[in-house]
């Protein structure tokens, strides 16, 4: 007798107890660590959903950074020391929004048991247009994010951009065109460095490799690239690297490198393939890991600058 | 490549494929885009230099856009890629489309021009702050808006209300007071709400029925809980997104405080974004259904939107403020085109026409009113009300802009928005449905009385001095504005009928 | 009971879990989240929509997965600007609440 279901009930009932603990918790820090395990849990139910590369994006962003970004958040939060506590919600207000909850989750549930049988699928034609459209990728998400619906995709890089001026923008007047606040203390903390010259160098090279072999294997930019991030930011938690100055040229190339070469090959394809965004069959393969290539780039300056913050006037905290 | 070899089924040809003309509507996405790349790249004045070069090609396209819409009578089509839906995206121009892309074009050019002093980079300092983010963010949602204008995928438009967010929240608080960041904080919260409701609508749509394509989901969708639910939930994120009544407490605040352009474009464009996005979710993909009683619902929290408003605008002390709250009722005008346009009856197309037509000239309007209400503090250093004694002989030319303005938001003839109320009170009589006729007059009421409120104190007699004269293109610009939701009044048939090209159940499709 | 229905049962949960403390938390960053919880349960809800779709060969739908990657992403840029917000309010005031008493001044509120 096969243990997978139980082991599904009991990684379902897991996640939800731990979602329960995080809304549950009654101070920031508890509430915080609880997201960040939920996530990793999570990561295992996008396994048994047969969803790697999404679990892949999941324990990185969705986990790992994102949880970087709330710890950090708590930990100057708590160092500002001027978070006065607020008045906690009345009894009714609680009887009232849970009463609301339940029935939003009520309905959701019983809408999801109603889909329909036999439900619908692109995948026939995504089967169907794998060496056409789909480039002959291995990895058929690859060929949605990049071929099918590249639109989206280029789309959400433009996302990420505003999202790291929306961030700068929130900084002082002094203080635009320096460099975010460093990511800890000035005293490097040994096991930190130690952690960060071993595994830095190990984790651009596995990043490397996921963005490769997501042409045909699970993996892509996104998670490469978020595996690159990590790295970074590790090298300046360890205080090997400092944030960068946010008007430094260099910088402003790679976050806008991705998006770029994305606009100017969809802008390309009207002339060379006949479509924009299109690619033509021969070359369609090469062209999309060309792109690939600089999203990885984008995304891995990305998502450290939006955890590093608006610039800063503090040189060390 | 011959889109047949992936075509699993047979897709009407007016569906996906590409239309001529259609190259015009990615070219209108792409500009503002490339334009946000340019400006943050080499930065510092570039960033003004790229939005104000590209408005006049923006416009350019626009009208492109308009005019092969109008000659073809039917809406052009773009599939990216090449490849057509299910599988791949397709972008739509319709009437309505090539009338709200021009109105953006007009509003956003407006506000770039009036925020050109105020956001430029002074000499010898090589990059702003405040001026590099106005600037992208202005592009940004200009190109958010251009996309959901005609964009045709309802994940794409996902993408595209979480762009417009992402921009107008920093706009929000570009001025960094504690006072404008507590706005910005709570706009984005609704706005992430708003978005991540719309998003399980969209899972639930796709889960039923395979297909994100708007025009694909229309001819596939049936009455099923599944549906019901999906569209509640599309819905509920978008009234939180448009700040319908009971959800719009973060509006007021967040556009009171804002810097007169960015106010004026948030009021006047960003909200109807999440607007037209509802229009397409009823109106395009859910005609075949029964959707009386939800019209009905809408309808209600537009009437309450529009008195509550109205009445809570009356109250305010400050000029910023009451223009907000008015931006709260007029958007309840906005949902009552759901009663008033449903089904495919005779007054449908008066109920449509009205919609639109308030969509405009409060874009416009509005626009006008949050300039002059910039002027208006920039000059006297204050925009309370209480203190405007005499200020319109100072200032005569923003006080007309303000009077043309309150004009149209009155509905009074001739303007935009009386044609539009006019509209209303017709297709409410020819339906039979005359209770709507209760808030539409109501809220004119209500509306002459807070313009009124504005405007008494400013022509009575009383001395105001200038901090700062106004600057004479400003006011032109304001004025211009204003102008143009007058001249919406006196639109003729053939404007109304542009409206109708692409509306679903005047073509005839389900 | 099969992972989909399980994992889509979750999601709903989650969903609602979120909705529960994106309403009631006052703290923005409770908020945020409680905001994560509900993006997480929607893209669960994708992710079961995925897996019911597996057909021609695939044990997936990839349209639906390839939109919640593109959806973690976009919500962890939302979570930073929301983070960025919070943290610079908390700087220039003595409190981080979404209040809207709490910004009102004595002359600038409602005329009464």
């Amino acid at each position: 007798m096969s243990l997978l279901p139980y082991l599904d009930i009991g990684l379902a009932l897991l996640v939800v107890v731990v979602a329960v603990w995080t809304i549950a918790a009654r101070d920031l820090f508890t509430s915080v660590v609880g997201y960040v395990a939920y996530g990793l849990l999570l990561a295992f139910v996008w396994i048994r959903l047969y969803a790697p590369d999404v679990a892949l994006t999941e324990a990185a962003v969705g986990g790992g950074v994102t949880g970087v970004l709330l710890i950090t958040a708590g930990k100057r939060l708590g160092a500002l020391k001027n978070v006065a506590p607020e008045a906690q919600p009345g009894l009714a207000f609680r009887l009232l929004t849970g009463v609301l909850a339940a029935l939003v989750a009520g309905a959701l549930g019983a809408v999801i048991l109603m889909l329909p049988d036999p439900p619908p699928s692109l995948a026939p034609e995504a089967a169907a247009a794998a060496d056409g459209a789909g480039a002959g990728l291995g990895n058929p998400i690859t060929a949605v994010l990049m071929s099918y619906r590249s639109f989206d995709t280029m789309l959400e890089k433009m996302v990420l951009i505003l999202a790291v001026v929306g961030v700068w923008s929130v900084g002082t007047d002094k203080a635009w065109g320096g460099a975010p606040a460093p990511f800890r203390r000035p005293k490097p903390y040994a096991p930190m460095v130690f952690l960060a010259q071993m595994l830095a160098p190990v984790g651009v090279l596995i990043g490397i490799h996921i963005f490769w072999t997501g042409a045909n294997a699970p993996g892509g930019a996104f998670q490469g690239g978020a595996l690159l991030a990590a790295m970074w930011m590790v090298t300046m938690m360890a205080r090997l690297a400092e944030p960068p100055r946010i008007d430094a040229q260099w910088l402003r190339l790679a976050l806008v490198a991705g998006p770029a070469v994305f606009l100017i090959a969809g802008l390309a394809g009207e002339v060379v393939a006949g479509s924009f965004f299109a690619y033509p069959p021969a070359l369609a393969k090469p062209i999309i890991l060309f792109i690939e290539a600089f999203m990885l780039l984008s995304i891995a300056a990305a998502l450290p600058m939006l955890v590093a913050g608006p610039p800063s006037e503090r040189v060390d905290q | 490549m011959d889109q047949t070899q992936w075509r699993g089924r047979k897709v009407t040809a007016e569906l996906g494929t590409t239309t001529p003309g259609g190259y015009l509507l990615v070219l209108a996405i792409l500009l503002p885009l490339a334009g946000i790349i340019l400006s943050f790249t080499p930065g510092g004045r570039n960033a003004e230099r790229a939005t104000l070069y590209s408005t006049p090609f923006g416009f350019a396209l626009a009208c492109a856009i308009a005019f092969h819409v109008g000659q073809a009578g039917k809406p052009i089509v773009y599939a990216i890629g090449g490849l057509p839906p299910p599988l791949g995206i397709a972008l739509r121009a319709d009437g309505i489309s090539a009338v709200m892309l021009i109105a953006a074009a007009v509003i956003v050019t407006a506000a770039a021009f009036y925020a050109r002093t105020k956001f430029a980079t002074p000499d010898g300092i090589r990059e702003t702050r405040s001026a590099l983010t106005f600037w992208i963010m202005l592009q940004a949602i200009w190109a958010a808006l251009t996309i959901i204008f005609v964009g045709g995928d309802l994940f794409n438009l996902y993408v595209a209300l979480e762009i417009l967010t992402f921009a107008a929240v920093p706009l929000v608080c570009i001025d960094g007071r504690a006072e404008t960041l507590a706005a910005a904080l709570r706009y984005l919260l609704f706005a992430l709400f708003g978005s991540i409701s719309y998003l399980l609508g969209v899972a639930l749509f796709y889960g039923a029925h395979g297909t994100l394509d708007i025009s694909l989901l229309a001819q596939r969708v049936q009455a099923t809980p599944v549906v019901w639910t999906a569209a509640a939930l599309m819905t509920a994120g978008l009234l939180a997104k448009t700040a319908l009544f009971p959800v719009h407490l973060w509006l007021p605040p967040a556009h009171a405080n804002a810097p007169a352009a960015a106010s004026a474009v948030l009021s006047g464009l960003v909200v109807k974004g999440s607007f037209f996005l509802t229009l397409r979710l009823w109106f395009y993909v859910l005609p075949a259904l029964p959707t009386d009683n939800i019209a009905a619902i809408l309808g209600w929290l537009g009437s309450a939107a529009v008195i509550v408003g109205s009445i809570v605008a009356l109250r305010q002390a400050r000029l910023k403020l009451l223009i907000a709250y008015s931006t709260v009722a007029q958007i309840g005008y906005l949902f009552l085109v759901f009663p008033l346009a449903a089904g495919a009856h005779a007054w449908s197309a008066i109920g449509w026409s009205a919609g639109l037509m308030q969509v405009l000239a409060h874009a416009f309007a509005k626009a006008a009113m949050f300039f002059s209400a910039g002027l208006l503090a920039e000059a006297l250093g204050h925009d309370q009300i209480a203190r405007l004694g005499g200020a319109a002989r100072a200032l005569p030319l923003t006080f007309l802009t303000i009077a043309l303005g309150g004009l149209s938001l009155m509905g009074l003839p001739p303007s935009g928005g009386f044609s539009a109320k006019w509209l209303m009170l017709q297709a409410s009589i020819a339906s039979g449905q005359w209770l709507w006729t209760l808030p539409i007059l109501a809220g004119s009421l209500l509306a002459a009385g807070y313009v009124y409120r504005i405007l008494a104190p400013a022509l009575s007699d009383g001395e105001v001095s200038l901090e700062l004269p106004p600057k004479r293109s400003h006011e032109m610009i304001a004025l211009a504005l204003t102008t143009i939701a007058i001249a919406l009044g006196f639109a003729p048939q053939t404007f109304f009928d542009f409206l109708e090209i692409g509306h679903p159940v005047a073509a005839g499709l389900p | 009971m099969t992972p989909s229905v399980l994992a889509g049962l979750v999601g709903a949960t989650l969903v609602g879990l979120g909705l529960y403390g994106l309403i009631l938390h006052p703290h923005p960053l409770r908020k945020l989240l409680a905001f994560n919880l509900m993006g997480s349960g929607v893209f669960l809800v994708f992710g079961i929509v995925a897996r019911r779709g597996a057909a021609a060969g695939f044990r997936f739908d990839p349209v639906p997965q390839a939109m919640v990657i593109t959806g973690i992403v976009v919500a962890f840029a939302a979570s930073a600007l929301a983070v960025a917000l919070i943290l610079r309010l908390s700087e220039e005031s003595s409190r981080v609440t979404l209040d809207p008493e709490a910004w009102t001044k004595p002359n600038g509120g409602d005329a009464k």
